[in-house]
Order: structure tokens, then sequence, then C-alpha cells
């Protein structure tokens, strides 16, 4: 496979992860929450990076989905208190998370690959040359198998959890009183989007997770009126972006992950004005057609 | 299956308090199998939290409720909850065929040959509410009667022996209203106890068979020939009771649909 080829499977399939459980932060209205955890996972590596001193140890995993779960926790505990609002509670949060994981960085680990701009930022033009080889067998690049693992994981949870998520997500009130136990659902849910957000990492950094978790199924909101189309188009919108960015990267010779961020911003901006139903030229042609209709009459 | 020699809900001195205040003191009260109940009582005086405490989903700091003998959470099956229509988010990616179908609560996952058992089941409620027209219809598409409509099929598909429903009234239309007084008293028929948040006192009479005056305490509770004087109501609602005696609620429409 050649190197161009397999970054822009890496794009697709680190897309498609990203926007399975992005629907969902978008239909919970917790879009920013994804913001806060794509962050403060960087704590939970570097504390797992320090305890086992390999980049490649899955306990690196395990500490950023951990984080991922107590920024959740610190959060809803703040809000709990009634004394600071959902949204400056996650502002209080993550900038304390991350800022303590930044400094951690700078001062114990200045010499070695976790550097910050890496983190922010991603490198996916590189992932190619980073392999996993199992018995000697070469299997890919490292961020595709982890791309591929993360979409299966992501498919399996929507899947078996569908009922469940829907109805959690519509209603929480008869969840509840169903016996899902929402709170549980809710942080699996929590879990999921951090390790997605560990995995997309390095591939295109933590920033540019939050776009391939927001825009693609913003964008898919706008276009249908049913769930299971919502995902499938926020993984088809995500997947274009992938591949659209690779092809913008090459043109203007600029950062891959930057542009396939970019370009779900395009695609959520095309939708918004475009989408048949819902998008802003048919609302204000829709709005003409009524104002020429009273005039008629 | 279903005894019939305990009462369909038995709620024995429920307490419950958020942060420190009390919401329900003592609340006391037992519902025989079969009748139709409202719960009334001022803004605050803790209708909903008494239905979240029956539901299990406030814990009470004291006290207990016991559905057919069990604990609400042995007898999820036997009850159906229908919350207040402005608890979710009516612009969810879904029609109103879906949300129907969510209330076949313990249904198989995805793929299953139960799935069209479960639609006609759900095609069969929103016959019942008059609403199979708008089956494939978005669900912010509809009129706040016909979301309520919505919600009432899905409870049915629970197909539940007690039904609990969060002021199913508030702000329907005429038609709603109808519809929703028909399949109260089908319920009834085939002997479902049906408890409902209930906000206008001038169709108590009409619609229920018994009733539950509360203000933090329960101030009656019994069938509404017996408990639903302007004594109890006074008691009820404090000084505001010039508003509502007779007709209660003057300026609102005031005739039941009988």
């Amino acid at each position: 496979m050649s190197v161009q080829i397999e970054v822009q499977l890496i794009a697709v399939v680190i897309a498609a992860a990203c926007a399975i459980p992005g629907v969902f932060l978008v239909l919970r209205r917790m879009a920013m929450m994804s913001d806060a955890i794509s962050h403060t996972v960087l704590f939970g590596i570097v504390i797992g990076f320090f305890i086992t001193q390999d980049l490649g140890s899955p306990w690196l995993f395990v500490g950023a989905v951990l984080t991922g779960v107590l920024t959740v926790s610190l959060v809803e505990l703040l809000n709990r208190t009634q004394l600071v609002k959902q949204d400056a509670a996650i502002g209080l949060v993550f900038p304390v998370l991350f800022s303590l994981a930044v400094i951690l960085i700078s001062t114990f680990a200045g010499n070695i690959h976790l550097d910050t701009d890496a983190v922010i930022m991603g490198e996916l033009a590189y992932a190619p040359f980073d392999r996993v080889v199992w018995f000697g067998v070469d299997m890919g690049p490292r961020a595709l198998v982890v791309g591929i693992a993360l979409v299966l994981l992501n498919l399996a949870f929507v899947t078996l959890l569908y009922k469940e998520l829907k109805l959690a997500t519509f209603d929480a009130g008869l969840a509840a009183a169903a016996g899902f136990v929402p709170g549980l659902l809710h942080y699996a849910l929590m879990g999921l989007v951090s390790v997605t957000a560990v995995g997309a990492f390095d591939a295109v950094g933590s920033i540019l997770v939050v776009a391939l978790m927001i825009a693609p199924p913003s964008a898919a909101y706008l276009l249908t009126d049913r769930l299971p189309r919502m995902i499938g188009l926020s993984v088809l919108i995500g997947a274009g972006s992938g591949i659209a960015g690779y092809w913008l990267a090459r043109w203007l010779d600029v950062s891959i992950a930057g542009s396939m961020a970019t370009m779900s911003g395009v695609f959520f901006a095309l939708v918004l004005l475009f989408a048949p139903e819902r998008g802003l030229v048919a609302q204000a042609r829709r709005r003409r057609t009524l104002a020429h209709a009273r005039v008629q009459t | 299956m279903i005894p019939r020699d305990v009462p369909a809900i038995d709620v024995t001195h429920v307490t419950v308090a958020y942060r420190e205040k009390p919401v329900l003191w003592n609340v006391d009260f037992t519902v025989p199998a079969g009748v139709l109940l409202a719960i009334v009582g001022p803004n605050g005086a803790g209708k909903t939290t008494l239905i979240k405490a029956i539901l299990g989903l406030v814990r009470p700091a004291a006290g207990q409720v016991l559905l057919y003998g069990k604990p609400y959470r042995e007898q999820r099956r036997l009850v159906a909850y229908v919350p207040q229509r402005g608890s979710v988010d009516w612009d969810f990616p879904t029609n109103a065929l879906d949300v129907v179908m969510m209330g076949a609560l313990w249904g198989i996952g995805l793929v299953s040959p139960a799935w069209s058992r479960e639609r006609d089941m759900a095609l069969e409620a929103l016959d019942k509410v008059k609403m199979t027209d708008f089956a494939e219809r978005q669900i912010s598409q509809l009129s706040g009667g016909q979301q309520q409509r919505v919600f009432l099929a899905r409870a049915l598909v629970q197909d539940a022996e007690i039904y609990v429903m969060d002021e199913p009234f508030q702000g329907v239309d005429a038609t709603t209203e109808r519809a929703i007084i028909t399949l109260l008293r089908e319920l009834r028929a085939q002997g479902k106890t049906v408890v409902v948040v209930h906000h206008d006192l001038s169709t108590v009479p009409a619609y229920f068979d018994w009733v539950t005056l509360l203000n933090v305490e329960r101030i009656a509770h019994g069938p509404v020939a017996d408990v639903f004087t302007e004594q109890h109501l006074r008691r009820t609602y404090g000084g505001n009771i010039a508003l509502l005696t007779q007709p209660f609620h003057a300026e609102e429409r005031s005739q039941p649909y009988v």
C-alpha cells in the first residue's frame, strides 16, 4: 500500500470513529464536553507514561479513559452544587487538568516524543512510519490499526445499546424509570469519547478531534429526521472530510490534520446553507414564497 | 401474577427533601386497583416529586412506596410512565411511530422477529389515540396535543397495570383532551390504575374517581365525592381559594368533556 493511500485510509477511519460518539454528544447537547475530554485525556496519558515509561503501553489508554471519566465526574460534581452552571463547570475543570498535563510534560519530559505541539496539532503525514508488527508481519500503520479498532468498538457500542442510548438521550426520565441507569450509560458514552479522543490524538491532535466529533454530526442533523441515518451520514461526512482534507493539504502543502478539520467545517457550512429542508437558503425561499402568496391574495 | 388482595399503590410515611427543605412531608395513602386518581395541589406542592417517588426516581428520606405489595424495582414492568411533555427534546431526529416503539422497553434488540410485532403494537396504539395519519411525521412537526397523544400511545405499548402521567392535559387542544379521557376510561374498564397529576380543578369531578389533595403534606385522599370539598381545597390552596370556588377557573374553558 502506498503511503498516500495509507494516510487517506487513516484519515477516513479516524473521522468515522469520531463521528459515531459525536452524534450522541450533539444530541445530548454536550458538544463542549468533547472539547474538555479531548484535552484532559492528555493528563491521563502523561501519568500513564510516567508510570510505564513506554509510549506504546496500553496503560496510557487506561489512564486517558479514567481521566475522561474523571473530567465528567468533576464537572457534574461542580454542577450539582448548583453554584456553578454546566458550561462554566466545563470551563473550570478542563484547563486545570490540561494545564497540569502541560506542566508535567514541559518539566519532566521535555526531551521525549510527548511534545505539546504534536499533542495539540497531531501529524498525520508521519503516521504511516509508525507501524504495528505482529510476529514479524507488518499489520499496517499503528494509527490505522487503532482507527479500525475504534470504529469497531464504537459501532459495537452503539449497535448493542442502540435502544438504551436512544431512549436515554431522548427521554432520560422514562429511561431511568425503566431501570436503564442513564448515569451508567452516560459514563460509558463519555468513556468511549475518551478512548476515541486518545486514539485519534496521535493522528490529528486534540483540537481537531473536536472538529471531527462535532462538525459531521451537526451537518447530518440538518439533513435527516432519523437517528440511524444521522449516524450513517455523520460517518460519511467525516470520511469525506478526511479525504478532501488530505487533497487540500497536498494542494496547499499544509498540515493534513488542519485541512481535515477545515473541510469538516466547510462541509458543515455547505449543509447549513443548502440543506434541502432546514438550510438557510431553503428557509429564505420558503419565506419569500409565503410573502409572495400573501401579496397575491 | 398480579395479586388482587393488595392495593395497587401503597404510599407509607413518605418524606422527600431537597437540600433540607421538605418537598413531601409524611405522605400516606393507598390506591385500590382500577381507579382514576388525580393528584392536585398548588405549584410547589410536590406533585411531580410524589410521582417520582412512586417511580423510584427520587429516594425518600423516610417511608416507602409499594406497588402491588412490592417495591418499584421489582415491579417496573407493571408501570408505564408518561413524563411531562416539556421534559424531552422534540427536535430529536425521529418520528412519531419510533417514539411509540420506544415504549416496547423490554423487547429484543435491533434485529429480531419481534421487531415487526412491536411495530404492530405501536401502530395499534397510535390508532387508539387517533394519530395513525401522523405515524411517519417528524416529532417536531406535531402540535403540542399531538405530541401528548404520541406519549400516551407509547405508554399503551408498555402494556402496564399502573399508568403514571405527569400533567397530560397541560396545554393540549380539545381533541386531545377528549382522546385522553376516552383512553383513561378504557384503561379503567380494563382494571388498570391510573395516577394523573392534574391542574384543572374544574374537571376533577368529571374525569376522576379518586383525588389526592397535596400541599407538601397529604391534605385529603379518597373518592372525589367524599374528599373534593371546598374545605379541603381551602386547606390545600390556602388564600387563593377565591380563584377556585365555582366556577373554579372562570377565565378558562370550564366545560368538562363528559
